[in-house]
């Protein structure tokens, strides 16, 4: 009974962490066909800003729940900041080109990112631990957990909610699916594509970045975190399709108990579950689970 | 393990797949492409014949980590320890028996390189581009894999650092003339913590590992876990926990070791991996409910001191650190280190100045017109004197350093600072395979010709 409750709290945990990692890439890739491998640098972007946020704001001899305030204007401003640099010093030129070129230019700007992180912060591990003990522990059926795990799957509903909401109801979010149906009668209609695409772009690193101020209080925040950050988000939307958000966060909670499973009952097979699901949903649904072929789906 | 922070990390993510194939790498073709690289290399030295690099200065190569995880928590101490013995040698204010200025009264010169770039690649640069007399350095098992069969071949005097794995004298090069390890091997961190868990007679019936999966975690799990059994302490295993390397995300795993209510835990995490089980494990009570060993804790003192859990038991892999004995050379070595840098140097510090005072005592001893085959010969078998103690090139035909190690529970003095106590201490010949038996078979067969006292 232990291990099942372990097992769902783990699933659920991790599932929650993947999508927050996810959603952004999936976001980007679904409005704009940019498969953004600059992603996992902004998450690093994101968990090196939060720590030093946090460094300023308890090294000023404040505690408390405002850590967690700091956290969210963190990533909201950390992603602005940098998502609408990247898009229009970069992105914006491109715009047309293929696919394929668009996967090196930000593969490029995943490289420079990473290196200008390590010319900001250096090469040593950053800690804020704080906010990840500030709940403490609550007792499951026996086994403790740690409370700001549970509010990270409680982010991650949120999250996905408001990005729902927002695509379905909110002018803007409705707008940008036109611009996923096609581009160019959206643009005959009026839309302002480009200005979707900054908006996109934005909010997609947002996301990113929110994924690694939430990562930061549990991790030692140092240089490489981006790198397994992507591999793991290009894997969770393959399994739910790339470009649909829906199909991150079944991918995420196919991936996050696979995993879970996994390391509480056949821990030697951990290092691929992950990639072992992935390779099945391929080899059934080469389009992913929510996507289908030809189509593009938000 | 890990600063020319002008490369990127994707190179490291290279360096991480490169790291854990050539570890894993037991078929012939990825041996015969170094041995072809390295012949051909050869030809090109030796129609040049070995020769120092320049006349009145003794240029030395450090390939350490400048990028990537591994920068922080090993290439950063060990570029600062090599910095700091380099001008501290030239000056002539090292205390005996290394106070005669330079290396054979000659200058030293630096060129560091990252080990995160290709190792292969690097070493060769450093001697064919850099012209160096010697190399010192590497941190990873799968480089020290790499780059062994090259050091003879190129005949260049190399020394390394840190990486565990014994198989470097073992199976890849052993018939060593110019390579040379002055760090002792992973084998005597797994032994000396089972040892360690009896000693202190802990509740060894329920046993459970956390280690990463490659070569590194692998081996010294098995080791610890192979040792539990030739000391006869009848534990059961209760779980085997094998996330991936830099990872980060533990939770899963912990649940996992907190269900299985084990008795004791071992874990050979380094890194920020290390940090991140700390962070993620102490607040869940993981350290009160059972006995956690972390080989490589030492490392978290500098920065994660207040949450370490009192109690835990720590490894600096060797004599170093907390645990070094007290001599003139250790008590320079930390009060210089942190004079320059504002902090005690870790064991990844103290293992780079135990290579580099064993290079300067080999060509010492050598003379000072003495070419690298000289030198060579003179490091085979010798005993130094290091800041942790003296070092003796006891096993891989006289090309590896055995030392000894000790374990402790951490506990932090009355100034707050980290600390350990009821320590144990095992001599090297307690914790070392003799001369003529590799690690594994040594462990398996229950410690032939082991002393202990």
């Amino acid at each position: 009974m232990l291990k099942l409750i372990a097992i769902l709290l783990d699933g659920l945990s991790y599932s929650a962490w993947l999508f927050l990692v996810a959603v952004g890439l999936t976001l980007i890739y679904g409005v704009m066909r940019i498969l953004n491998i600059a992603h996992g640098a902004f998450y690093a972007i994101g968990a090196y800003a939060c720590a030093t946020a946090l460094g300023l704001y308890y090294g000023a001899g404040w505690s408390g729940a405002g850590a967690f305030l700091v956290m969210g204007l963190t990533a909201i401003a950390t992603g602005i900041v940098v998502g609408l640099a990247i898009e229009r010093g970069v992105l914006r030129r491109l715009y047309g080109r293929d696919e394929v070129l668009m996967v090196l230019v930000t593969y490029a700007l995943f490289l420079i990112l990473e290196d200008a992180t390590k010319m900001i912060w250096g090469v040593e591990s950053y800690f804020v631990y704080q906010p990840y003990a500030y709940f403490g522990f609550i007792d499951v059926g026996g086994l403790p957990y740690q409370v700001y795990d549970l509010l990270v799957v409680a982010v991650a509903i949120a999250t996905g909610l408001a990005l729902w909401l927002w695509l379905t109801r909110a002018r803007m979010g409705r707008m940008m699916i036109a611009v996923v149906a096609d581009r160019e009668i959206s643009a005959a209609m009026g839309i302002n594509v480009p200005r979707i695409f900054a908006i996109t772009f934005a909010i997609g690193t947002v996301l990113a970045a929110l994924a690694g101020v939430v990562t930061a209080p549990k991790i030692a925040v140092a240089p490489g975190i981006g790198v397994e950050v992507i591999i793991l988000a290009f894997a969770v939307v393959v399994i739910g399709g790339l470009g649909s958000i829906p199909g991150a966060a079944l991918g995420a909670v196919i991936a996050g108990f696979a995993r879970a499973v996994s390391v509480h009952l056949a821990p030697e097979f951990e290092l691929f579950a992950i990639y072992a699901v992935m390779a099945i949903v391929l080899a059934i649904r080469p389009y992913g689970l929510f996507a289908a072929q030809g189509e593009r789906k938000i | 393990m890990p600063d020319s922070n002008d490369i990127s990390d994707m190179r490291h993510w290279r360096q991480v797949s490169d790291d854990i194939s050539f570890s894993c790498f037991s078929g012939e073709d990825n041996l015969m492409t170094i041995k072809f690289i390295g012949a051909a290399i050869a030809g090109i030295a030796l129609s040049t014949g070995p020769t120092f690099a320049q006349e009145g200065n003794i240029k030395i190569g450090f390939p350490v980590f400048l990028s990537g995880a591994a920068a922080g928590p090993f290439g950063q101490p060990e570029k600062e320890a090599a910095e700091l013995l380099i001008e501290a040698l030239n000056a002539g204010t090292v205390p005996a028996p290394y106070a005669t200025k330079g290396i054979a009264g000659k200058t030293v010169e630096a060129t560091f390189v990252d080990e995160a770039a290709n190792a292969v690649t690097e070493y060769r640069n450093l001697i064919e581009r850099d012209k160096v007399d010697a190399v010192v350095g590497y941190t990873s098992s799968g480089n020290c894999k790499s780059v062994a069969p090259l050091a003879e071949d190129m005949k260049t005097l190399t020394v390394f650092v840190d990486c565990g794995t014994p198989q470097i004298f073992e199976e890849i090069v052993t018939e060593p003339t110019y390579l040379f390890r002055t760090g002792p091997t992973g084998t005597i961190d797994s032994v000396g913590a089972a040892r360690y868990f009896q000693d202190s007679g802990m509740d060894l019936t329920r046993v459970a590992g956390i280690n990463q999966n490659y070569a590194w975690g692998q081996d010294a799990w098995r080791d610890f876990t192979q040792s539990l059994i030739a000391l006869d302490t009848g534990s059961e295993i209760v779980t085997e926990q094998f996330p991936k390397v830099y990872a980060g995300q533990y939770g899963a795993e912990v649940s996992a070791l907190l269900t299985s209510t084990p008795t004791a835990v071992h874990t050979s995490f380094w890194g920020g991996d290390l940090e991140a089980f700390l962070l993620q494990s102490a607040p869940r009570g993981l350290f009160a409910r059972s006995n956690v060993l972390m080989t490589c804790g030492e490392a978290l003192f500098p920065r994660l001191a207040d949450q370490i859990p009192e109690g835990a038991i720590i490894g600096a892999r060797g004599p170093y650190s907390v645990f070094a004995p007290e001599n003139d050379l250790s008590t320079w070595f930390n009060a210089a280190y942190e004079e320059k840098f504002g902090q005690k140097p870790t064991y990844p510090a103290w293992k780079m100045a135990q290579a580099i005072f064993g290079l300067k005592a080999a060509w010492e001893k050598a003379g000072e017109d003495a070419d690298t085959a000289a030198v060579a010969a003179a490091f085979k078998n010798l005993e130094f004197e290091t800041p942790a103690g003296t070092v003796k090139m006891a096993i891989g035909n006289g090309h590896q350093a055995i030392q000894g190690i000790a374990y402790g529970r951490y506990k932090k003095d009355a100034d707050g600072n980290p600390g350990v106590e009821d320590v144990i201490s095992y001599s090297a010949e307690c914790v070392n395979p003799p001369n003529d038996m590799m690690a594994a078979e040594w462990i398996e067969a229950g410690f032939p010709n082991s002393t202990c006292e």
